[in-house]
């Protein structure tokens, strides 16, 4: 709890300013659009979190999302493939990435960073070769589909203000990760190991497959955010759709909290992570005097103050543990 | 040195306190240190040996007392400081860069230059050929270090200290990794020094080590001094006794038990320390069975075949008459192995979990409920383990990394011992631990054995060898090189199997 106090802080913090500096950004449209995009990095981000806290890292998180996102709308508008078989196929794509790092990391000891490194590559290159490097989308077709991501659930009592769909998909999927790594065996078993594999091997936890599981987790995630990141804007280029978004997860992660050393991490503070980061991207837009160019610059500094401010804040904790 | 007065000391503190929040680790603590004398300082852990060892050192500063060299004051404000006045300590775990040369390691920091910036290497070489004669190394200078075994490591470092012109070497537990034969070289280089005048101050557990190199022995209990023994003083029963305050007349609990049937043999077993020797050997239900050996005779490797951790290059292993293929923890698990690890901060324990959860860390798999945690259950388990074990704890919530040694000890054993195993594996059980508990876990492998439970444990202690087991399977460079039961277990017989001889002809 008292560590979601300290993401918490900095996110009312900075939604505060910016709703002090631009009047345009608590208008319903701007916060739901707000919200949409939290949802979707949020989902990315709970994703990530499961390898973070094995002491790992995905850094093919984008290139899934382009891989699944564009070759979604390829099958269906460009293969005339039915829908349940291009659903079908996404997951299984998303499950088989995951399964491959996972085992390599797993079973053949390689650094997850080369790996998903290598997977970055990978599935850009791979998705620009099949689509021809067109840009994708579902055109006008699929409505329903789309619906998915960019409708809005009214709310009841409030007018002109509804609840992202994005939104619900991420409950669903943060309340499943939340018991899980809280209440089963196996959430336990990949804090534990996060902390010290080798004395979580000893204690026969079977560590190489709960790394599996990790990326497998954070790949599936990826896959079905890819999926409604491609229905929200329709309008998929294989060479940049995704760019950079497994930075924004990994960054989202550990500002609430996944220590990237592993063993520690919580997922609502991953989500406020995820809404810190697209908060701050959406004051960069908004408020004038703030050169959009600079966005990089801005939400790096935010990120290093807050891992900053958590570990000097960690290590006053230990030192009072410490002198008792 | 003519003008040194002999009998004058060479290092005197008096009255050196250190309080932590909550703890008084030094309390008017007072000793001297003679002119190539070796002073042993005991006390079971938490006595504040460290402590005191850290303000000699000029790691910490002492909250109030006095310090004299050579009878003038002086503080020892930083390492700096303390080496400046030829004060070095010998760390634990050694303080040396694996990946450079022994001469760059002796130098480390303060390399002689050319022009201000060249390293200068044939000074190097030249002068650390001096130091390392010194400690009778003979090993060219541009040796890894790395590449050295442990007990040549630690003469590195000790060679390291001559190199600043140290006249006090403070030496914390040298030899709790080494070999005989290495801690014999190791003596032999400490009776070197001192009758070259270089004092020591020596911190042990190992009590027949003190017997054997201390001039005077300094016995530490609860941050205070308690007693000095002088040379013809020093003996087993004097030194604990002080340590723990109270007449200790049974050490070792040992009851003879009867063994039963069978439960593991080990055919042939091939570990990866020695690929081309085999092991054999059959474990009784209810023996406790003391394995000795040299270090690197591949006893550890044995134990973490046998557990799973790591493959066996070839034989099996049979529990229950049935042949077994244990290929990771779970499995051994799975068939009623436990061990506990030698190393119990880095593969025994979790340290930033709480004593609650590293209990349950075994469990939880047989507790669960469809997957979920069996919270409850986990609870009343900590609850019991912990007053079973009689862990020192603030709380079953507290973090283990905050226990002392010896109840992180209890924690690492306590959570193989609600699964109920049936063979116990144990490494080391008692390595830098204090006296208390020690007696405590004795007594536990003692009470598991009546049970039926069968116990195979590793140690370098003679004593707890010849004190607590049964029978005795004696190691030496990769094979099972002697066995002997507890009606022919003799220190000197235990060694020469130990070393690679036969036993001497009946």
């Amino acid at each position: 709890m008292k560590k979601l106090l300290g993401i918490f802080g900095i996110f009312l913090f900075v939604f505060v300013l910016t709703a002090l500096l631009s009047d345009r950004f608590l208008e319903s449209y701007n916060l739901e659009n707000l919200i949409r995009r939290t949802a979707l990095l949020g989902i990315l981000a709970v994703g990530v979190a499961f390898v973070i806290i094995t002491g790992g890292i995905d850094l093919s998180i984008g290139s899934v999302v382009c891989l699944v996102g564009c070759g979604v709308p390829w099958l269906l508008v460009k293969q005339s493939c039915p829908l349940p078989w291009a659903l079908a196929l996404a997951v299984i794509v998303s499950l088989a990435v995951g399964l491959l790092h996972g085992l390599l990391i797993a079973k053949l000891k390689l650094q997850p960073f080369v790996v998903t490194l290598c997977g970055l590559l990978m599935y850009r290159g791979i998705t620009r070769g099949f689509t021809g490097d067109q840009t994708q989308g579902f055109g006008t077709e699929y409505k329903g589909l789309r619906q998915l991501a960019t409708a809005e659930v009214p709310l009841p009592f409030v007018e002109g203000f509804g609840i992202p769909a994005p939104c619900l998909f991420l409950i669903v999927v943060a309340v499943l990760a939340s018991i899980f790594l809280n209440q089963t065996i196996y959430g336990r078993y990949l804090l534990a190991m996060g902390q010290n594999e080798e004395a979580a091997r000893y204690s026969g936890i079977r560590t190489d497959r709960m790394v599996i599981l990790a990326y497998v987790i954070c790949s599936l995630t990826a896959g079905l955010g890819g999926i409604l990141f491609a229905l929200d804007v329709n309008s998929a280029q294989p060479g940049s759709f995704g760019n950079f978004y497994e930075l924004h997860a990994i960054a989202a992660a550990v500002l609430g909290g996944c220590s990237l050393r592993g063993g520690s991490g919580t997922i609502m503070g991953v989500i406020f992570g995820a809404g810190l980061i697209q908060v701050l991207r959406n004051m960069i837009t908004l408020v004038d005097f703030i050169p959009s160019h600079i966005e990089y610059a801005v939400i790096g500094a935010v990120i290093l103050c807050g891992v900053m401010t958590d570990e000097t804040v960690k290590r006053i904790v230990r030192r009072r543990l410490f002198s008792k | 040195m003519s003008d040194d007065d002999p009998r004058r000391p060479w290092l005197e503190v008096r009255g050196i306190c250190k309080r932590f929040p909550g703890v008084t680790a030094l309390d008017g603590v007072g000793m001297h240190v003679n002119r190539g004398e070796v002073v042993a300082v005991i006390g079971e852990n938490g006595a504040g040996k460290s402590s005191l060892m850290k303000i000699l050192a000029g790691v910490q500063p002492a909250d109030s007392g006095q310090i004299f060299l050579e009878g003038r004051r002086c503080q020892l404000a930083s390492v700096e400081q303390a080496l400046r006045l030829g004060i070095a300590l010998i760390h634990q775990e050694l303080n040396l860069a694996d990946n450079l040369e022994v001469g760059a390691n002796i130098f480390l920091g303060r390399e002689p230059r050319r022009f201000g910036l060249l390293i200068d290497k044939p000074r190097i070489l030249r002068d650390s050929a001096r130091y390392l004669a010194r400690v009778g190394l003979k090993l060219p200078p541009t040796r890894l270090v790395g590449s050295l075994p442990i007990g040549r490591k630690q003469m590195v470092e000790i060679a390291k200290a001559l190199s600043v012109d140290a006249r006090i070497l403070i030496m914390d537990e040298p030899t709790s990794s080494l070999s005989q034969r290495e801690a014999d070289q190791l003596f032999e280089v400490i009776r070197d020094l001192s009758a070259k005048g270089v004092s020591i101050v020596y911190i042990s557990h190992r009590l027949g080590e003190v017997k054997e190199l201390a001039h005077r022995v300094v016995v530490l209990r609860d941050g205070k001094k308690v007693g000095e023994l002088r040379r013809d003083e020093i003996n087993h029963e004097n030194m604990v006794q002080l340590m723990v305050g109270r007449q200790v007349s049974q050490f070792y609990l040992h009851r003879p038990h009867e063994p039963g049937e069978v439960v593991l043999t080990a055919d042939n077993l091939r570990t990866l320390a020695y690929p081309h020797r085999s092991c054999s050997f059959a474990l009784r239900r209810g023996e406790i069975v003391g394995m000795f050996g040299l270090v690197g005779a591949g006893r550890t490797e044995l134990l973490q075949t046998l557990f799973g951790v790591t493959p066996a290059l070839g034989g099996s292993v049979w529990i229950d008459g049935r042949k077994t293929a244990v290929r990771s923890p779970i499995d051994a698990v799975l068939a009623g192995l436990a061990l506990v690890p030698e190393d119990r901060k880095q593969q025994g324990l979790i340290l930033d979990l709480t004593v609650r959860n590293n209990l349950s860390l075994t469990s939880l798999r047989r507790d669960q409920k469809m997957g979920f945690l069996n919270r409850a259950r986990e609870r009343e388990l900590a609850r019991d383990m912990v007053r079973l074990l009689k862990v020192k704890a603030t709380g079953e919530g507290q973090v283990t990394r905050l226990l002392s040694g010896g109840n992180q000890q209890k924690i690492a054993l306590g959570k193989w011992l609600s699964l109920h195993p049936r063979i116990l594996l144990l490494d080391e059980p008692t390595r830098g631990i204090d006296v208390g508990a020690k007696t405590e876990i004795y007594s536990l492998m003692e009470s598991l054995a009546e049970k039926g439970i069968t116990v195979l444990f590793v140690s370098s202690e003679m004593e707890e060898i010849l004190g607590m087991s049964d029978r005795v399977l004696v190691m030496h460079e990769g094979r099972i090189f002697g066995e002997l039961p507890r009606a022919e277990l003799s220190e000197q017989r235990v060694m020469r199997l130990a070393t690679g001889q036969l036993p001497e002809a009946a």
